[in-house]
């Protein structure tokens, strides 16, 4: 661990201009991925500047009926929360089912979806990384490849997206609300994760910028929401693979849908053709397959993950089934 | 939302950056403030374990993947390798070695005992914070939910039955 400083904001601006007087610093909110990426070198920031006590943790329905989850929210209080319970279950189950009941309590909802892959390789500073030292070589490539993506990957980087509660996210069709130097912006969620064109940035974060929300108006369709997750363990474990579903069925017509993969693709995975499938029809196991398949055509698998496609339509499926309840 | 957190202490805020060399904090660690002077890189974990003297909790995987040095921070249990020590300064912490009162173990320390929930140990000051935290938070309303509660704690002996019947005692004393 490099030697760096430290600074406790009391104001956003107070935040941008510490930040400011740093070569290289970062944000401090949870902590439980900086600092451990701090221990392995992975993050090497010259100063740290707190944000804990800015006033960004509510979770509070806006007049206009919006759910607006504050970025300093914990994972636990928003997990918990009655309104988040209600417009959205299957992301309060994203929450429940990740990490520990310890580094939920500690991670924020905005740390949540800044947080870095847990790619072995990217870890490993002795190994080469296009996420990490781009131009060095990806070493999943050919190596140790049973976790990587087969979604959305291409020939620098295989890495997968690590959030749960991402995944979850891309079911209400969130806005993310962020803060910097040069003022405020509102982004659609979908699209604030990259694709690998350069992997060292998975976002499109600016420099200097906070994200202070994350916003969604609940409707049928996010209230009919579910979220799945398999992995080596039953608990504290990421996604081998995971699926997120929302469905508005409505005269035994599914009207709308909204499908998510996790644990299987470089950023988190709207699954547009599984969408496209069910929208229109009446819900069934054979149509639930059907989206599956879609879906996991476009798959690339690697050398020790090639049972993550049927892994992976298998949630998909079984996801479908616990909302679409189908005859 | 969330727990009633002890009467929090006034903040030593610092106005701009500070360090990276040594500089002075106050830490509130069971009841008992401790003026320390440390570089903004040592984690909660190293302050109380090689400045404090109270190596109750413990270092098992220093990554957050293990639990051996849960601690509570203003009573919600926290992973205190993951958790600068400056960060904490104005917040009530508390290590296993607070929670006995008046020479009486805590419930949740004498449930541990009377279950036999614990061989070598180590795992076990994390194991018990974890398992304050739970019971505050109300989790223990099943074998299943206690399970899944505690997953955060990993025991190498495999003590978890005798674990999870220990926390369901204490949260039914």
């Amino acid at each position: 661990m490099r030697p760096f400083s430290y600074a406790r904001a009391s104001t956003e601006q107070g935040a941008f201009a510490i930040l400011a007087q740093t070569a290289h610093g970062a944000y401090l909110a949870g902590g439980t991925n900086l600092i451990d990426l701090i221990k392995l070198n992975v993050a090497q920031p010259d100063g740290v500047v707190d944000i804990n006590a800015l006033p960004l943790a509510a979770i509070e329905t806006t007049p206009a009926g919006e759910l607006r989850i504050g970025a300093l929210a914990r994972m636990s209080d928003t997990a918990d929360h009655p309104a988040v319970r209600s417009a959205a279950p299957g992301v309060a189950q994203a929450l429940e089912l990740s990490a520990s009941a310890q580094l939920r309590n500690m991670a924020s909802i905005g740390g949540n979806v800044l947080q870095r892959t847990r790619c072995v390789y990217f870890r490993d500073t002795s190994q080469p990384c296009n996420k990490r030292r781009p131009g060095s070589g990806c070493s999943a490539i050919g190596g140790d490849d049973r976790k990587m993506a087969i979604l959305g990957a291409n020939d620098l980087c295989i890495a997968v997206h690590p959030s749960d509660f991402a995944v979850a996210m891309l079911l209400v069709d969130a806005t993310i609300h962020l803060r910097g130097p040069a003022g405020e912006r509102a982004a659609p969620f979908l699209g604030f994760h990259r694709l690998p064109d350069d992997p060292s940035r998975d976002t499109n974060i600016q420099p200097g910028e906070l994200i202070t929300a994350l916003s969604f108006v609940p409707s049928p369709l996010t209230r009919n929401s579910a979220y799945i997750k398999v992995r080596d363990r039953a608990s504290y474990e990421f996604a081998l693979v995971s699926a997120a579903v929302a469905l508005d069925v409505t005269g035994g017509t599914i009207r709308d849908a909204r499908v998510g993969l996790g644990g299987v693709a470089y950023a988190p995975w709207r699954a547009r053709a599984a969408e496209a499938v069910l929208i229109g029809n009446p819900p069934s196991r054979d149509l639930f397959t059907a989206a599956a398949e879609a879906e996991l055509r476009a798959a690339v698998p690697q050398r020790l993950n090639r049972f993550k496609i049927r892994m992976a339509k298998n949630a998909m499926i079984r996801a479908l089934t616990m909302v679409g309840a189908p005859a | 939302m969330g727990l009633t957190a002890p009467a929090a202490v006034e903040a030593q805020t610092p106005p701009a950056l500070v360090g990276p060399a040594p500089v002075d904090v106050k830490l509130q660690v069971n009841g008992r403030t401790f003026p320390l002077k440390i570089e903004p890189r040592v984690t909660l974990l190293d302050a109380l374990r090689e400045r404090l003297g109270l190596t109750g909790s413990k270092k098992g995987c220093d990554q957050g993947q293990c639990g051996a040095c849960t601690v509570l921070v203003d009573g919600r249990r926290v992973n205190a390798c993951l958790t600068l020590a400056i960060a904490t300064a104005g917040k009530a912490v508390t290590t296993v070695e607070g929670l006995a009162r008046g020479g009486r173990l805590h419930t949740v320390q004498q449930a541990f005992i009377d279950n036999d929930a614990f061989q070598c140990g180590y795992c076990t000051p994390g194991q018990i914070c974890s398992a304050v935290g739970l019971i505050a938070e109300g989790r223990a309303r099943s074998d299943a939910q206690i399970r899944e509660s505690m997953s955060g704690n990993i025991c190498r002996c495999g003590a978890y039955t005798n674990i999870v019947k220990a926390v369901n005692a204490a949260a039914r004393a």
